[in-house]
């Protein structure tokens, strides 16, 4: 067997895992646009904020694509799939013959067309470790940096150049922070804490016009900038599979086996759509978790194993300061609510089952309530009063216990 | 060795006094402090393995070790891994970000003391070798065994 897998992140890794995990000897290539061993691309921040390295960011050791017989081919990227042919064109005019493939190209940042922008001499995005260097090399301790984005990557960014540079300003259309998770009680206490680190918000508000140095807002104030990062959101990379008619929508559309709509061909992590079983709704979920996961099924199912994935949920941690946020799944239904000044816990119940949870200050054990939301275990089979309370085992009962406390699991 | 036959931690709750000690020695062993006393005097200890009640049961719950653990599927800086079979956390490589702690269906992952995520690892890590919470069980209900 011939496996191709295009893209080298997360998704990539796990389709060469669960590949291995069933044929042994087949080839795999993987087409890795960027220059780099698979490193963890949620960890640019903690580089820049001198928690990390280049080597210890390392997604798997060394000697992973050894190990597992894989021929990475880097610094190319894919141009074209002929799914008659069964052939990938590449940028640098070669062809890769496949059996199975696996479109794990993941997202790119979404810049919008702001008046101005390209006046603007020191502009970045920040989601790969590239992008994470030249930012680096743009910043001084005189540096006022304006982001343009209160998202996870926004505020990650902040976090990380917050003691490299003289000021960080942070805008956002949203009226509050994390809009895509939090709700604004939830968003103001992340915000607060991000205040007192030092980070200054402009919310409610947008870049309406920018000059070389300065941002014209659309509330009429002028903001003045060194270095703009522009981490207004993501977009999933489909264009691959677009362009030859397969089944796309916001991401390439999927099976439970991780397969597009076109024959031996597969599609994991970012640049896909899963149904969120909090919501039904099928999403793009740009978590790596996730795309780990599906990587792992698709390369499975490529090899001709048998894998599904249908328990796919949002869900994120993030921490700013050493204050943790863990959201996971929908917020709708009822809600359970314990409130201290430094906490809060929410949790959505809705049809006897747990939908969602924001907790913040508050994350022990937190997993317990993640696996009722992925289980979608039945409320009234456990003793959810004592539960919500606290996570623990003991309200799942004795026979659950002798389960899973007796035995390998 | 295969992932399935290896030893790990079981608590017979009919055994277990409900007496914490489990904790202190779990807590103890990974301090890296040679003296009980000064690795656990005035601490607020943060052991792998946490006694939970249930009524008049008591019984302790450390890691799986699941076969297919999810925490370490879900982690997100490569620092989680299976050696032998056993979960284990490199210091170095994790950023603390607990995405872990927030997928552990069964609590058994935790914010550690210094940045890093702390959870059991048979105290292969350690130089106590074996489960210290297993060796000071004083009523042997916890016992390292394999059970497949």
């Amino acid at each position: 067997m011939k496996y191709v897998i295009i893209g080298n992140g997360a998704a990539a890794t796990g389709a060469v895992e669960g590949i291995r995990s069933v044929d042994k000897t087949g080839s795999i290539t993987v087409v890795s646009r960027e220059d780099h061993h698979v490193y963890c691309r949620p960890l640019i921040s903690y580089l820049l904020e001198g928690k990390t390295d280049e080597k210890k960011m390392l997604y798997r050791p060394g000697n992973f694509y050894e190990e597992n017989g894989v021929d990475v081919l880097y610094g190319v990227s894919a141009e074209k799939i002929d799914p008659a042919a069964k052939k990938v064109t590449l940028s640098d005019g070669r062809a890769l013959d496949y059996d199975a493939l696996c479109v794990a190209t993941g997202s790119a940042p979404f810049v919008p067309e702001v008046k101005g922008l390209r006046n603007v001499g020191r502009v970045h995005t920040f989601m790969t470790l590239d992008d994470a260097k030249a930012l680096e090399k743009d910043l001084t301790p005189q540096s006022r940096v304006l982001i343009v984005g209160a998202g996870l990557i926004g505020l990650k960014c902040a976090e990380g150049i917050l003691e490299r540079c003289k000021s960080v300003t942070v805008c956002d259309l949203a009226p509050r922070v994390l809009s895509s998770i939090l709700d604004d009680d939830c968003a103001a206490i992340m915000q607060h804490k991000l205040e007192d680190m030092g980070v200054e918000f402009m919310l409610d508000d947008t870049v309406a016009e920018f000059e070389e140095n300065s941002a014209h807002m659309r509330s009429g104030k002028t903001v003045g900038f060194d270095v703009l990062v522009m981490a207004v959101g993501v977009r999933a990379n489909v264009s691959l599979i677009k362009d030859i008619g397969g089944e796309v929508n916001r991401g390439i559309i999927v099976s439970d086996k991780m397969e597009t709509s076109l024959k031996d061909i597969y599609a994991a992590g970012d640049c896909t759509e899963s149904t969120d079983i909090t919501s039904g709704v099928k999403k793009v979920m740009a978590i790596m978790p996730l795309a780990y996961m599906q990587g792992r099924c698709a390369g499975v199912n490529m090899a001709g194993g048998e894998e599904l994935l249908s328990n796919a949920l949002p869900m994120n941690s993030i921490g700013f300061g050493g204050l943790h946020c863990m959201t996971a799944g929908s917020y709708t239904g009822e809600c359970y609510e314990e409130k201290t000044s430094t906490s809060i816990k929410r949790l959505y119940t809705e049809d006897n089952l747990l939908k969602g949870f924001i907790l913040i200050g508050c994350n022990d054990r937190a997993g317990i309530y993640t696996s009722l939301i992925r289980n979608r275990t039945p409320l009234d089979t456990v003793d959810f009063d004592l539960l919500k309370r606290s996570p623990a085992l003991a309200p799942f009962g004795k026979s659950y216990r002798e389960e899973k406390l007796g035995g390998a699991v | 060795m295969r992932v399935n036959d290896m030893k790990r931690v079981y608590v017979n709750e009919k055994w277990c006094l409900g007496c914490h000690l489990c904790e202190y020695n779990c807590a103890y062993a990974n301090s890296g402090e040679p003296d009980m006393v000064k690795a656990l005097r005035g601490k607020k200890i943060r052991p792998n393995i946490v006694v939970e009640e249930d009524g008049d049961i008591n019984y302790a719950v450390s890691c799986r070790h699941c076969k297919d653990p999810i925490c370490v599927k879900s982690c997100i800086s490569g620092a989680l891994s299976i050696e032998n079979g056993a979960v284990r956390v490199d210091h170095e490589k994790c950023v603390g970000c607990l995405t872990c702690v927030l997928v552990c269906p069964y609590g058994c992952v935790r914010e550690g003391e210094h940045g890093a995520v702390t959870k059991c690892e048979l105290c292969l890590n350690n130089t106590v070798g074996e489960p210290a919470c297993v060796k000071g069980c004083p009523n042997r209900a916890i016992v390292f065994e394999d059970r497949g």
